[in-house]
């Protein structure tokens, strides 16, 4: 996991576990994680990382702007 | 790397007061987007309404006044004749702009003060727990209307962007909505253009924006952006009601 650039980081403890990214995702590529934040919400977690369009809805649709998303350079063959 | 998005610098990085899924999140992120891009961050002097918005000026990184039940834009037209050339923009609720403080948004819209106003419309007074509003749909249950807003009896829902679209003094009125990325995308777009209309001297803008109280509509977050995308929007239908082309 650690090898791979980042596409879609998000900051667990401001996560409230509202599903929103979630369901606005159009490749389902989110789910509420197992992990507990010091909140106690299980905050969402990217876990299809080759399904992921980076498009940026999660993190438009956040209400608490818990998620940034990045566009890893394409390597050309 | 290519960021595609990240958090506003405008918006403090604290985790805010709302209901998990309010809406309320997304708008002032969209402020803090918008301050951002236009660079008017350090210009920006915003009023905070009661309700559960009362404690905005701890998210955005702005000036900010905490203004009376109801008195927003009141307080707003002082700040306004001091400075005029600062952007000021009030960030309100149904229950304070559209119950409490009808006259002064009201008053506002015919003087046509030189200001913005944001309506976050949710039907319902969020922050004392869920009574009726006057912007609750017909049939809708809250805890002061237990069997549902009957007309005959509460009356009907205020629309308070075609009421403000009416009158002389405003410059800009709509109504968007935040329950999808498009919805989101139009309403930071709107957000735009009533603060280039402000700095342009245009006149009063409003801009009433659709959003969900998960908590005490009694559902889930995602159902209550469900129900504001199908229910609110019949009720609250959407789009531009007054529009100036051209500002002397």
């Amino acid at each position: 996991m650690s090898d791979r650039p980042n596409k879609v980081v998000i900051d667990e403890e401001l996560c409230k576990q509202c599903e929103l990214c979630v369901v606005v995702c159009p490749v389902h590529a989110l789910r509420i994680s197992d992990r507990i934040n010091t909140k106690g919400f299980h905050p969402a977690e990217l876990y299809e990382y080759d399904k992921c369009i980076m498009c940026g809805f999660c993190a438009m649709t956040c209400p608490e702007r818990a998620i940034a998303v990045y566009r890893p350079e394409v390597q050309k063959a | 790397m290519k960021v595609v998005y990240e958090r506003p610098k405008t918006l403090e990085k604290v985790t805010n007061h709302y209901c998990p899924g309010c809406h309320h999140g997304i708008l002032h992120a969209l402020i803090a987007e918008v301050l951002d891009e236009m660079g008017l961050a350090e210009k920006a002097v915003g009023v905070a309404p009661v309700g559960c918005a009362v404690l905005a000026y701890n998210y955005l990184d702005i000036d900010w006044i905490e203004a009376p039940h109801g008195r927003a834009v009141a307080i707003a037209t002082g700040i306004k004749l001091a400075h005029p050339d600062v952007l000021v923009f009030t960030y309100q609720g149904d229950g304070d702009a559209a119950a409490i403080g009808l006259a002064e948004t009201m008053y506002g819209a015919i003087r046509g003060v030189n200001v913005t106003t944001f309506l976050y419309n949710n039907a319902i007074y969020g922050m004392t727990g869920g009574q009726m509003a006057p912007t609750t749909l017909l049939g809708m249950k809250t805890t002061t209307s237990p069997y549902g807003r009957d007309a005959k009896r509460e009356g009907y829902p205020l629309k308070m962007a075609e009421t403000i679209a009416l009158q002389g003094g405003t410059a800009f009125s709509a109504r968007t909505a935040l329950f999808n990325p498009k919805m989101i995308m139009e309403t930071k777009k709107r957000i735009r253009q009533v603060f280039e209309l402000q700095m342009k001297g245009a006149g009063f803008t409003f801009l009433e924006v659709v959003g969900t109280c998960p908590t005490n509509w009694g559902m889930s977050p995602v159902d209550a952006t469900k129900f504001a995308e199908t229910e609110m929007v019949k009720t609250f239908p959407l789009g531009v009601y007054k529009e100036l082309k051209e500002v002397e």
